[in-house]
């Protein structure tokens, strides 16, 4: 295996594989500190950045940095990697892919194009030499449409996942948060529901509810329950309508085994969701949830830095024409993300890896009590997201998720969003909220009906008459 | 003088007595109206605190003793606060002078005992303050009802749930009980979860443990934890396992559905 070095001044910084270069090249955060494989300081970690910018991306092909022979997802990424659509870019180093990438040669379509030419440690090893505003122009360049029942990731659009969750899923609390989430213009990414219990009957009355409400008022969306993909392909085989199937996926084959699913097993999900036929414009179905220091945190990363172990979870993700990706940031707490600046940055890598492989990425801007971070890091992560063009984000009531126990972006927080950067939702979930009189949009204002919805006032008067009765 | 103003009302406000979920805030514009946003920002000052606050085991062991209950004071091997954040595998350790300690212990007591019960911060120590006594004065008649004898109560700063194995093992013990403060929730800054497992030994993963969550007043009461646990441990003992082979019999069954009628969203 080649070594790598670089000298800075008298000092010559060695490093036995492309794999300590990736992780030494990594800007500072806890989880590879925690690994021990992080740069031992500054210098080194610049002088990793500098060897790396000089590494031919073919090299990547060549260097495989978890072993093809022991993980199936390194075995999909070589198996399926296009090498013509890679050719504009083959000849290329890590240095000159990010001078190439901010230039006016790539462009929406031409990077399109790149994507499937594109392995994730290419797309990771860019981001170690990119400032966030790198981050941010490139993956503006990108559009990454999919389509269940209706058009996400459009030019101008922001999305959102509304998820109503419930310490106990109590289907009325959970109505509350969706009228309460529909009302401020939320859920056209997905009405997404965190079960509390894993019992496969709760599941099922669960999807029947979200059915009944997306039928009944007529909502251009689709629903789901973020429960395991087998539960949701026993769902399936039971006759439930289930719209999209979830899964948590990672980036190394034993990470993927934590959590219970291997690529047949993902496979299998994709299967029984296409066999449904439910979306009426598209048939991306598959919803994953990722997150830097998953794999570390099942002792599954090969030694491999989180960030890169992250971008092959793109690898996995775009093989199953997703609807819907989503990095759940800062989740998994201070030993991988430690504080705002590392959330934010991860955030935005994440964001971009996504994008450049062809993943429709959206963000769980987010994080934990015990985690250095504030609402202002979320409000400074979530405006740099929508700059750079975020397919979806979470919506929440105030922010606070009750079941999960975390934060994550509120209802108003989209609308912030939206009225700050002339951001829409996906336009048939437009139409729809400007027909059911919940709001209109025109020159950056959101205009609110001046009465509660017509629609809805027949729920509330019921709920009033339930309470007095 | 006016009152100050707070924004648009929500006209839905009545949704509020259907979930704990900060529904129905109104609006200053599209923003969160100044109640709402200060709200938020004391309920995560307190969790904040809750996370950083000491954990005072002295007073703890004090107060066992007032109750005739023995206590070994210790500390895992994450020096600090910031270190036990960080490094999550010290946390799950046992410091050099603590694993001395306990050695010693057990050389008076070369026998072991049948249950170790541990108290440990974990992320909340206000949990740990405000519940970890009065459950264990729930638990302790059960306990002696079932004849198992027990190491004294072992307290242990900076710690995580797996440091009940290391104590356990080295005590001995053929089960053992952690009682440690759950990552602070942004309603509830006080959550104590309690953790069983049967046969405890160091490198054990989750997947040996029980675990009783969401120990608060607004969330499962002492009885009912206490219930929860010794059901657990009695069927441990019996077939000599604990973790997920546990799990599916031990589901005490949710309020169903129906309870509250038909759903108003789609009545």
């Amino acid at each position: 295996m080649a070594s790598y070095s670089h000298s800075i001044g008298a000092v010559t910084y060695r490093f036995a594989d492309l794999k300590e270069l990736m992780a030494k090249a990594s800007p500072a955060r806890s989880g590879d500190f925690l690994a021990e494989i992080a740069a031992g300081n500054d210098s080194e970690r610049v002088a990793a950045q500098m060897a790396l910018a000089d590494v031919e991306l073919s090299r990547f092909l060549e260097e495989p940095l978890v072993p093809y022979e022991i993980d199936e997802v390194t075995r999909l990424i070589i198996d399926t990697h296009d090498k013509a659509a890679f050719a504009p870019v083959s000849h290329l180093t890590v240095g000159g892919f990010r001078d190439w990438l901010l230039s006016d040669s790539a462009d929406g379509r031409s990077l399109r194009s790149l994507a499937p030419g594109l392995t994730p440690e290419m797309a990771a090893a860019v981001t170690k030499i990119m400032r966030v505003q790198d981050l941010i122009l490139v993956a503006q360049k990108i559009r990454v449409v999919t389509r269940f029942r209706n058009s996400l990731g459009l030019p101008g659009r922001l999305s959102t996942r509304l998820q109503p969750n419930h310490p106990t899923d109590d289907p009325v609390g959970i109505a509350a948060s969706i009228l309460d989430g529909l009302l401020y213009g939320n859920g056209d990414a997905v009405i997404g529901i965190n079960p509390a219990t894993d019992s496969t009957a709760s599941i099922c009355a669960l999807l029947e509810m979200l059915d009944a409400v997306i039928q009944r008022y007529e909502i251009p969306t689709q629903s789901c329950v973020l429960t395991h993909v087998t539960t949701s392909i026993e769902a399936i085989n039971r006759g439930v309508p289930l719209d999209l199937v979830f899964q948590s996926i990672a980036g190394t084959e034993a990470a993927n085994a934590s959590f219970g699913v291997s690529l047949e097993i993902l496979q299998e999900g994709y299967q029984a969701g296409l066999s449904l036929n439910r979306g009426s414009l598209g048939q991306n179905l598959m919803y994953f949830e990722t997150g830097q220091g998953s794999a570390l945190s099942a002792n599954a990363h090969h030694g491999l830095d989180q960030q890169t172990c992250e971008a092959r979870a793109y690898g996995v993700a775009r093989h199953f024409n997703p609807l819907l990706v989503n990095t759940v940031v800062g989740f998994i707490g201070p030993e991988y993300l430690y504080n705002g600046k590392q959330i934010i940055r991860a955030g935005l890598e994440d964001h971009f890896c996504g994008k450049l492989l062809g993943v429709p990425m959206g963000c769980d801007i987010c994080y934990t009590n015990h985690a250095e971070a504030d609402q202002d890091d979320m409000d400074t992560l979530l405006t740099l997201l929508g700059v750079a063009g975020v397919n979806f984000i979470m919506g929440i009531p105030g922010s606070d998720d009750v079941m999960l126990n975390y934060q994550t972006t509120s209802f108003h927080d989209a609308l912030y969003a939206r009225k700050t950067l002339g951001l829409k939702p996906a336009p048939e979930f437009e139409q729809w909220l400007a027909k059911m009189g919940i709001f209109t949009q025109t020159d950056g204002q959101i205009h609110f009906g001046d009465t509660l919805p017509p629609a809805f006032r027949q729920a509330l008067t019921q709920l009033e008459r339930a309470n007095t009765s | 003088m006016n009152k100050p103003t707070t924004g648009n009302p929500s006209p839905w406000q009545r949704l509020r007595n259907l979930s704990p979920a900060r529904i129905a805030l109104g609006r200053s514009g599209i923003s969160l109206p100044t109640n709402a946003q200060l709200n938020f920002q004391a309920a995560h000052a307190q969790a904040r605190d809750a996370v950083h606050l000491p954990f005072e085991a002295a007073g703890l062991s004090d107060q066992l003793a007032k109750h005739g209950r023995a206590s070994l004071v210790l500390h895992s091997a994450a020096s600090d606060r910031h270190n036990f954040l960080l490094r999550p595998d010290l946390g799950r350790r046992l410091s050099d002078a603590s694993v001395d300690l306990l050695c010693k212990y057990r050389s008076g007591n070369p026998g072991g005992c049948e249950l170790a019960i541990v108290v440990a911060d974990g992320l909340s120590a206000l949990a740990v303050h405000r519940h970890a006594l009065p459950l264990l004065k729930c638990l302790e008649p059960q306990i002696q009802a079932e004849g198992w004898s027990q190491s004294p109560v072992v307290l242990v700063s900076q710690g995580r749930v797996a440091v009940a194995d290391e104590i356990a093992e080295r005590l001995g013990a053929r089960m053992a009980i952690i009682l440690i403060g759950e990552r602070p929730g942004l309603s509830s800054p006080d959550s104590l979860g309690v953790y069983f497992t049967y046969a405890p030994r160091v490198g054990l993963t989750d997947a040996y443990r029980n675990c009783i969550s969401n120990v608060r007043s607004e969330g499962l009461s002492y009885p009912m934890a206490s219930h929860r646990l010794l059901f657990l441990m009695r069927e441990a003992c019996r077939r000599k396992l604990s973790g997920i082979a546990l799990k599916d019999e031990t589901e005490v069954p949710q309020m169903t559905n129906t309870a509250r009628g038909e759903n108003f969203l789609l009545g």
